[in-house]
């Protein structure tokens, strides 16, 4: 059976992943934050994850204003990174698992997750930043280590689902895959955030003290990072530090008891605050 | 009655929600079409004309035109959307966070650097 065996949170801002396609992560700006992921990249060199379900956000790009899904699992065969306005990235095609999210769809709708299906879809920095921040840096002719289920949540149209409903939708992703009749060593991510804003008078807005607490709680006290609240991510991780709700999705497709491997936090990348955490889902 | 929506007390915050999707569609659909090349060259060869091909009022277009990020915000534009707008002009995230909230963008990036805008001391939580 197919078995989820760890949960990955990080942040994607995208000139993370321009720094590691030019060659520029030994610069200062850079480096502290790559090397807050050197033991997430050995750690899963040895896990070999078969599938990564990707939960994240398009920014505008795939999906425009014409058509606003709140969850999207992609079911393709393979998804190929988007052109951002610079021309796509210059990194492999990400393969997909339509088996297995196919039937994560069959499995989520019929537990009442009207999740909308998508066979074709570019997958923007959301989704790849991460690979290439947990995967190090490839180029077109290369290939991800392994199939990717992308999860894409609507979080730049107000408002968002809710952290709780995110939270409850990882548990039915969870189950589904629980059910899923071949061997398959799946993890999830949870990407976004942490605290940013990027409009308006409080532009830049860095909340250390909250995102701390948030990457403190999750681990043992999911339920309660649950309950946070819209207005409170607004308010105190800013109006784009919303995206943390979809760390919640990966929290929820975890058993209740894990355990915490590695957590990262670093000010800034650019104008947002990363945060990062790799939970462990073999505990018991 | 009218939905509940207390995130318009957040300071300094505007929250994308319906009432401004609805305002801005068209402004922010001309900004996703600067994600093809093609676009992107006719609107900088004539920007004013390339708006006008759009169902967007004077007021957006001009806002547009002057480049006046809080102006396209308070019409309807959503932020992921103008990007597009200022990544065909070659500026960055940086330099448009730094006009909203009006500091230069040297300012800006030195405040980051130093660990970003604090949060308010005394907390608003929008009631």
């Amino acid at each position: 059976m197919a078995r989820i065996t760890a949960g990955v949170g990080t942040s994607h801002v995208p000139l993370i992943a321009r720094a590691i396609d030019t060659d520029k992560t030994q610069e200062p700006a850079w480096k502290p934050i790559i090397d807050g992921y050197e033991f997430s990249r050995k750690w899963i060199e040895r896990e070999k994850p078969d599938v990564v379900i990707l939960v994240y956000n398009d920014h505008g790009v795939a999906f425009d204003m014409s058509l606003i899904p709140t969850f999207v699992i992609g079911a393709g065969e393979s998804f190929k990174p988007a052109d951002e306005g610079y021309g796509p990235r210059q990194i492999p095609d990400v393969i997909g698992c339509p088996d297995l999210a196919w039937h994560i769809a069959q499995s989520v709708i019929e537990d009442d997750f009207d999740i909308t299906i998508a066979n074709e879809l570019d997958v923007d920095h959301g989704l790849t930043a991460p690979l290439s921040m947990m995967f190090g840096k490839r180029g077109v002719n290369d290939s991800w280590p392994c199939m990717v289920i992308p999860v894409a949540v609507n979080v730049i149209v107000y408002p968002t689902p809710s952290g709780r409903r995110c939270y409850e939708l990882g548990k039915a992703i969870g189950r589904a895959v629980a059910a899923f009749d071949q061997d398959l060593n799946v993890q999830v991510w949870g990407t976004g955030g942490m605290s940013h804003q990027l409009q308006g008078a409080r532009a830049g807005l860095i909340n250390q003290e909250w995102d701390q607490n948030f990457l403190a709680r999750l681990a043992d006290n999911p339920e309660e990072v649950a309950d946070i609240s819209r207005l409170e991510y607004v308010t105190e991780a800013g109006s784009e530090g919303i995206e943390l709700i979809m760390w919640l999705i990966m929290r929820g497709a975890l058993p209740q008891r894990v355990k915490e491997l590695h957590r990262f936090y670093h000010v800034p990348a650019s104008n947002t605050a990363v945060g990062h955490i790799v939970l462990d889902a073999k505990a018991d | 009655m009218d939905l509940e929506r207390k995130y318009r007390n957040v300071p300094g915050t505007t929250v994308f929600d319906s009432t401004l999707a609805r305002k801005g569609y068209h402004l922010n659909q001309v900004c996703a079409s600067l994600l093809k090349d093609e676009n992107r060259q006719r609107f900088r060869a004539n920007e004013r004309a390339y708006l006008d091909e759009w169902k967007l009022t004077e007021e957006q277009k001009q806002a547009v035109l002057d480049r006046d990020y809080n102006r396209m915000i308070a019409l309807g534009g959503n932020v992921y959307y103008l990007a597009k707008i200022f990544s065909s002009d070659g500026l960055k995230f940086t330099h448009v966070c730094a006009q909203m909230c009006g500091m230069t963008e040297e300012d800006y990036i030195q405040m980051m650097n130093d660990g970003g805008r604090a949060p308010a001391k005394e907390k608003n939580t929008g009631d």
